[in-house]
């Protein structure tokens, strides 16, 4: 195999394995603000252990998600030199700012969020959770200030000719508020509300099923039906808003994302489909005409620009982008569904005596998840074969002196490791769930 | 030698600062996992697991911080060495996975078997992590083959050389002697009574290889010791350093452990200024041809970058030291095991 197919591999495979977790932790965070906030205001006992509870499941989940961060930020060196010296005067002033504004935040008030329920008195400790979840999201934010310059590059000029070339900074701002930036944040952010909201309303209903900690599913399934409503809603306008912005910005990834092959008046919205990249058609498709003309000018009947327009060098792949954006599209939908299903029946009061829809919840769980690593497919596929779109590309952005063996013995132990991190991650986290609320909040699970 | 105070030169000093924040806040942590298996018991072990407990993965944040402010600030820095030391560099993260995890996991179930394996994870990992940074900076006082492209090309087994091998050798003792404090600082009764018993044995293993690494650098690489020909004043905090380093026996025997810590705290600042100044204006040194080394200059960002990030860091700075400064503080005193505790 070549360099670059490896290299990439293991980018995507380092990636897609960390990006489990930070949706959860930035989620969940917001909850736990929400639990504890609830437990200062009413004093009832439950919302307590029911915030211990999922600290000790945030912790868990920050701790993967700092073991697989940690290689993010040096995997632009180690596989991608030549991009990270493209690149550096843009992309290192983000993550070093994440460093600085986020992590120190992130990691210093999570000792107190988990170590100093009994060092710190109880209004300090909820400035310790706000301070966390706050902390989260700012890592978010420089993160995708980062992702969003390679998207849609701005406030930069280029230094240097041929393989001496670098991006360096002419607007700090313009750099950081990039085209994109505003849209892809709100997109994410929402998405990892809805990751954590789902998975809260998935262990509660487990323990409704189970006819236990009743209290503590209970509140916990509405508080997060409430976000997940939100977020649900608030994830299809801000998904509406980016592929907005992608048809301008980035015309090649919209026209990828619906296959839409030839420039066209009236361009139609595939529900769903099959393309056949060689005869540039798509086979049991169902369309609705004017559809995708209608959602990015409010127009049926406005020009779409077609895949076709760009030379052929510079198209993504058009199948996968396609499949991802559409079932992502497609959980979307059925977020919504569930999260307003569930107000419907609290309302009618029937909530918790629903078994099937109890049972929806728990399975869920994967929705989010699924669709946030579609989401990112979608939008890293649809980028290629730039690694910086219209700048630079992907197969120039390799290290030099990293040769395709050294990859592969990488990607092979990144396997087996993560396989194993996986598998014990999930024993844990069963664990800690089967042994409940009342058990883990009130006694150490670490004696022996 | 010219020596100007501009933006790249603040530069090379926030990076080196951030990184001797790492050395001193992560080498204690690094310390005590070196040394952990040599207590027996389960309580023992969770006593230094949580000496660590609600600290070390803000002392980590330093590397972190410091590798994103090496790739802003220096990116050719960050791409040549990290890809050049591709294989050293992948055993380091996994190393870090490691350690992370083992920390996170242990206490999580009861049985023999799992605990004794994450014990295992843990302290290697901690002797690894601590080992590869000091054969890295071995790695950088030796001089690299940076070619005229930027790019070196050199295997695993071309970094590993005897004097490579003694400097990672020396951090691990320094972390040893640093961790040992800081858990006798952190325990009590019989458990301080053995960390305390490591203090002088690390004391002395740390002082055979300071000696023998010191004048390995002055007899292989001499040039590290040139700018203390041109700045007098350089040999002056060598002895500070020296001295520093003499106090920590002085501060255990009359019981004062803070203060010892603090003492191998300002040994470790110290000796990697000494390293700072040694190999300044290079970042890192081409063993192939001294004008393909990567300075502070020709390695840099834009002027505006290294302006941007400043302004970033004068804001970021005060409230990293009192998150730091609070944390230390809440978390002061024995470690106490209690139903939060890993």
């Amino acid at each position: 195999m070549d360099t670059e197919l490896l290299a990439r591999l293991q980018f995507a495979f380092t990636i897609a394995f960390h990006y489990l977790f930070p949706p959860l932790s930035i989620g969940l965070g917001l909850l736990l603000v929400i639990m504890e906030g609830m437990y200062l205001k009413t004093k009832r006992e439950y919302f307590q252990t029911m915030t211990k509870f999922w600290v000790k499941i945030f912790a868990l989940i920050f701790g993967m998600g700092v073991a697989t961060g940690i290689v993010m930020e040096f995997e632009f060196g180690t596989n991608w030199a030549t991009y990270s010296r493209y690149v550096g005067d843009i992309f290192g002033s983000a993550l070093a700012a994440e460093g600085i504004f986020a992590f120190f935040l992130e990691s210093g008030f999570l000792a107190i969020l988990v170590f100093g329920w009994n060092k710190v008195g109880p209004k300090m400790h909820f400035f310790s959770t706000i301070m966390v979840a706050l902390g989260s999201m700012m890592s978010a934010v420089w993160i995708i200030v980062a992702n969003s310059w390679q998207q849609t590059p701005a406030g930069f000029h280029i230094v240097g000719e041929g393989l001496q070339a670098r991006a360096e900074v002419t607007s700090f701002w313009e750099m950081v508020l990039n085209p994109s930036t505003l849209d892809r944040l709100s997109h994410t952010l929402s998405a990892c509300f809805l990751t954590g909201a789902f998975f809260v309303l998935s262990v509660s209903a487990y323990y409704i099923l189970k006819n236990r900690e009743l209290d503590i599913a209970k509140a916990g399934i509405k508080i997060s039906l409430i976000v997940a409503a939100l977020a649900s809603l608030l994830q299809l306008t801000t998904g509406h808003q980016s592929a907005v912005t992608v048809s301008h910005t980035q015309p090649a990834k919209l026209a990828a994302m619906e296959a839409h092959f030839n420039t066209s008046k009236s361009a139609p919205l595939y529900l769903f489909g099959w393309v056949n990249e060689e005869n540039q058609e798509v086979n049991f498709g169902l369309q609705i005409p004017g559809m995708l003309s209608y959602l990015i000018y409010g127009d049926s009947d406005a020009e779409v620009t077609g895949l076709n327009e760009f030379p052929e060098e510079d198209r993504p792949p058009v199948n996968i982008v396609f499949q991802s954006y559409h079932i992502m599209v497609g959980i979307g939908f059925g977020l919504i569904l569930i999260s307003f299903l569930g107000i419907y029946f609290w309302w009618r009061k029937k909530l918790f005596d629903k078994k099937w829809y109890l049972i929806i919840l728990i399975f869920s769980v994967l929705g989010p998840q699924i669709a946030n690593q579609l989401g990112w497919i979608t939008a890293e596929v649809g980028r290629q074969p730039w690694i910086v779109y219209g700048l630079l590309r992907t197969s120039d952005a390799l290290s030099k002196a990293v040769d395709a063996n050294q990859i592969l013995f990488s990607l092979i132990l990144f396997g087996i490791i993560y396989l194993l991190l996986f598998i014990l991650f999930i024993y844990l986290l069963n664990d800690k769930i089967k042994a409940g609320p009342q058990k883990l909040a009130h006694s150490s699970s670490t004696e022996e | 030698m010219e020596f100007t105070f501009d933006l790249n030169t603040i530069w090379f000093i926030l990076i080196g600062v951030l990184l001797a924040g790492y050395a001193i806040l992560d080498g204690f942590d690094l310390g005590v996992g070196s040394l952990y298996l040599l207590t027996k018991s389960d309580k023992d072990r969770r006593v230094l697991l949580n000496s660590i407990g609600p600290v070390w993965d803000g002392n980590e944040v330093w590397l972190v911080t410091g590798g994103g402010a090496l790739f802003a600030a220096f990116p050719e820095v960050y791409a040549t060495v990290f890809s050049g030391f591709y294989t050293a560099f992948i055993l380091l993260l996994f190393g870090l996975i490691f350690r992370a995890v083992a920390i996170e996991f242990r206490s999580k179930q009861p049985g023999r078997i799992w605990r004794r394996n994450w014990d295992w994870a843990f302290s290697i990992a901690s002797i690894l992590i601590a080992f590869l940074m000091g054969v890295a900076l071995g790695n950088i006082v030796a001089g690299v083959p940076i070619a005229e492209d930027r790019e070196m090309y050199v295997s695993l087994f071309g970094l590993i050389t005897p004097y490579t091998v003694l400097v990672g050798i020396t951090t691990v003792a320094l972390f040893i002697m640093h961790g040992a404090i800081y858990a006798a600082m952190k325990t009590e009764g019989e458990l301080q009574k053995q960390t305390s018993g490591w203090i002088n044995n690390s004391i002395i293993f740390f002082a055979i290889c300071y000696v023998t690494t010191t004048m390995a650098t002055l007899i292989y690489f001499p040039d590290m010791v040139q700018h203390f020909i041109d700045f007098p004043f350089l040999f002056f905090v060598a002895v500070l350093n020296m001295l520093a380093i003499a106090n920590i026996p002085r501060e255990i025997h009359h019981g004062r452990h803070f203060r010892a810590f603090f003492s191998s705290a300002a040994s470790i600042f110290l000796l990697l200024f000494i390293f700072a100044a040694g190999i300044f204006p290079n970042i890192v040194k081409s063993s192939i041809d001294p004008q393909y080394s990567l300075t502070l200059y020709n390695a840099a960002s834009s002027q505006q970058t290294l302006m941007n990030m400043l302004i970033i860091a004068i804001i970021g700075i005060p409230f990293v030291l009192a998150y730091t400064i609070s944390i230390y503080w809440i978390f002061r005193g024995k470690v106490k095991l209690d139903s939060s505790s890993y």
